[in-house]
């Protein structure tokens, strides 16, 4: 008598995958897609036009002759205010913004998020509270306040102003971020490390940062997007000399002689637009890992 | 490491704690003698970690003091007090090789780096782990892990080691391996090692004395053997000996005798801490082993089987006195099933009488 046997191999034809619900799910991803995609097209069409072009009114079309004309003057040309030198100065203000606030902010949020789930001092829970009471009131309700101490201060108007801004808006969200990543892990850890003799910056920075690389590249983009796409702080706090490339952008759509030059502000709008989309190509995969990591033990 | 330069002993004085409103350690006094291995025996939550984490430094007392090695460290910082840890969840640093791991104390206090490395060798060839130095700890099995955590503790060439359940984590075959390992290496050292568990068979053999604690004190402290044959009340008896301790509820009459309504026992022959007045309600504590079968025997008290369980060695019954349950250890030969009526002798020196406070006569 033989005795049946499981084939090595699967046979016969594949299980069809495509039911029903797949294809209604499908069909709410392409809608959405296209919801989102059809103005970036337009935008990216409207700016390789010339205006000759665009006159003709049909938004959708493709560029019969394609030119990167309104991008050039986009980025040194175009009038903002009073001066025609493009948005190229807004890009370098926002950088100059950007890196120091994204740096401080980050690294006072990962520390005061590590001091109170580890050193846990008298009030740590209150001041939590506070902190993040005062994330849900609408910061409008600082600025003015903030504009008369940063002037009594002396640094209204200045790039240590509006850095400052960024750090102590962006409290809330890095100290909560950190303390829940370090509220994970186990309390032995840290008290294996008093044992060992390790004081609060050694813990800090030799065992808890390098476990927190996951959750400080997520810190990165929340704060990369965020401060780059700020308006309103930037018009209020930097000053004169250092408008952001978002201010900045506005002050080109706003100021029209005669014709609005549609391809000049699209491209314009694309400019500034690029580094969070770049932010978003390059760290997807990071950010992706980083949750994966976040959740998968060790 | 070899030779044992610094065994401190450990002395808590008065020790209290509280974490807000919720008091876990009750004005606690504990002396420990210098070499000593000393087990916490506890239910969960009965303030064991606490205790330990206040010798270490770790968890600051409200009021009392803490002595280790002739110092008062009480405001110490843990690093200072001459003290190693492992801890129930290994706490290895996960970015750090298991060699980083065992060093890393080591640089932080200073010490240069041939002197470390020394040492780092000597604690792995010590614990058979020399061949995972170069590994993370996330390549390691459990068991692998506390050897290196016990080998962190290790080079740090304290004068007492802390070990808050370090083996509740692993499996059975494990935790028996790594319960000589830890005895052998107390032998070697010479160190004054403290050790928490809820686990009555590690504490009866790992331990020279067995402190059991229960909400917020020490129940009962002393070496295994006292612990075991003359536990101090009705919860000592319970928690420590398995299968538990059996009792048999009666009163004392006339002439030092236990009653109840289905036996009488002559108590002649027990050492009563205090003379027991007549008619005082009691609790007579049996354990299973300290009941012999006595066929022929006048006095023998019958008691119907229940349940049989086969435990290799020997067998366990689960017998009835009139209504009372009484466990029994029998040899694995006897033969008894359930609805016997076996007929039972107690010894009487071993035998333990608890009044209705629980504590013990
Ligand atoms: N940080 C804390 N805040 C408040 N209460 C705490 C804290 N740590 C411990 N406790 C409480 O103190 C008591 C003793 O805790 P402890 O950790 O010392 O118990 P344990 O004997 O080690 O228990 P286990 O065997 O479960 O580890 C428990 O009732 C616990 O709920
Ligand atoms: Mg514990």
């Amino acid at each position: 008598m033989s005795t049946p046997r499981a084939s090595r191999h699967p046979s016969g034809r594949r299980p069809k995958r495509l039911s029903p619900s797949r294809v209604g799910l499908y069909a709410f991803l392409l809608i959405t897609a296209l919801f989102f995609l059809t103005p970036l097209y337009v935008m990216l069409v409207t700016s390789l036009k010339p205006m000759a072009e665009i006159r003709l009114g049909n938004i959708m079309s493709l560029p019969a002759a394609p030119t990167l004309d309104a991008w050039t003057t986009a980025w040194s040309r175009a009038c903002t205010g009073l001066s025609c030198n493009g948005i190229s100065a807004g890009f370098w203000n926002s950088i100059r913004i950007l890196v120091p606030s994204v740096i401080v902010s980050i690294m006072v949020g990962a520390t005061t998020g590590y001091a109170m789930s580890f050193w846990r001092p008298r009030g740590a829970k209150l001041l939590f509270a506070a902190l993040m009471v005062v994330a849900f009131i609408p910061y409008q309700v600082f600025i003015y306040p903030l504009v008369r101490i940063f002037s009594q201060v002396g640094i209204a108007n200045s790039l240590a102003g509006i850095v400052l801004v960024h750090t102590v808006f962006g409290l809330p969200t890095m100290t909560l971020l950190f303390r829940n990543h370090f509220a994970s892990l186990p309390l032995e850890l840290f008290k294996a490390a008093r044992v060992d003799g390790a004081g609060f910056w050694r813990i800090f920075l030799q065992i808890m940062m390098p476990m927190a690389v996951p959750i400080a590249v997520v810190a990165v983009i929340l704060q990369v997007t965020g401060i780059w796409n700020d308006f309103i702080l930037g018009l209020v706090f930097a000053g004169r000399d250092n408008l952001p490339m978002t201010v900045q952008l506005n002050n080109v759509v706003n100021t029209t002689q005669g014709e609005r030059t549609y391809n000049v502000d699209m491209a314009a709008t694309l400019l500034t637009a690029l580094v969070p989309l770049c932010v978003y190509f390059v760290s997807g995969r990071w950010f992706v890992r980083g949750i994966a990591a976040g959740a998968v033990k060790g | 490491m070899n030779q044992a330069p610094n065994r401190s002993s450990v002395s808590l004085r008065g020790v209290e704690i509280a974490y807000g409103p919720v008091r876990v350690l009750d004005r606690l006094d504990l002396e420990v003698a210098q070499s000593e291995f000393l087990v916490l025996l506890g239910p969960s939550g009965c303030g064991k970690s606490t205790l330990l984490n206040a010798i270490a430094g770790l968890t600051e007392v409200d009021s009392g003091e803490i002595w280790i090695g002739g110092r008062n460290v009480t405001w110490e910082e843990p690093k200072d007090r001459g003290i190693a840890m492992v801890f129930q969840s290994y706490a290895l640093y996960p970015r750090m090789s298991v060699r980083k791991n065992m060093s890393f104390g080591l640089e932080v206090s200073g010490m240069k780096r041939p002197d470390v490395q020394r040492r780092v060798t000597e604690a792995a060839a010590i614990l058979q782990i020399t061949e995972l130095l170069d590994r993370k700890p996330s390549e390691l099995s459990g068991g692998q892990r506390q050897r290196v955590a016990i080998g962190r503790a290790l080079v740090r060439d304290a004068g007492v080691f802390l070990f808050d359940e370090p083996l509740s984590n692993l499996d059975a075959q494990l935790r028996a391996e790594l319960r000589t390992e830890i005895k052998r290496l107390h032998a070697r050292l010479g160190a004054t090692m403290i050790f928490v568990t809820h686990d009555q068979i590690e504490a009866l053999t790992l331990a020279d004395r067995i402190a059991v604690m229960r909400d917020r004190r020490i129940q009962q402290l002393g070496t295994p053997h006292d612990v075991y044959m003359r536990p101090a009340n009705k919860f000592v008896a319970t928690f420590v000996g398995s299968p538990a301790m059996s009792f048999l509820s009666g009163h004392i009459t006339e002439g030092r005798v236990f009653e109840t309504s289905t036996l009488r026992l002559d108590l002649s022959g027990y050492a009563f801490t205090a003379p027991p007045s007549v008619g005082m309600p009691v609790d007579l504590g049996i354990r299973p082993e300290h009941v012999v079968l006595a066929p022929g025997e006048a006095a023998a008290i019958p008691a119907r089987v229940e349940l049989v369980e086969p435990m290799g060695s020997d067998l366990l019954a689960w017998t009835r006195i009139g209504e009372a349950a009484l466990t029994v250890r029998l040899s694995a030969e006897t033969p008894v099933a359930p609805g016997d009526i076996l007929p039972l002798m107690f010894s009487t020196r071993r035998l333990n009488l608890f009044d209705a406070q629980g504590e013990r006569l």
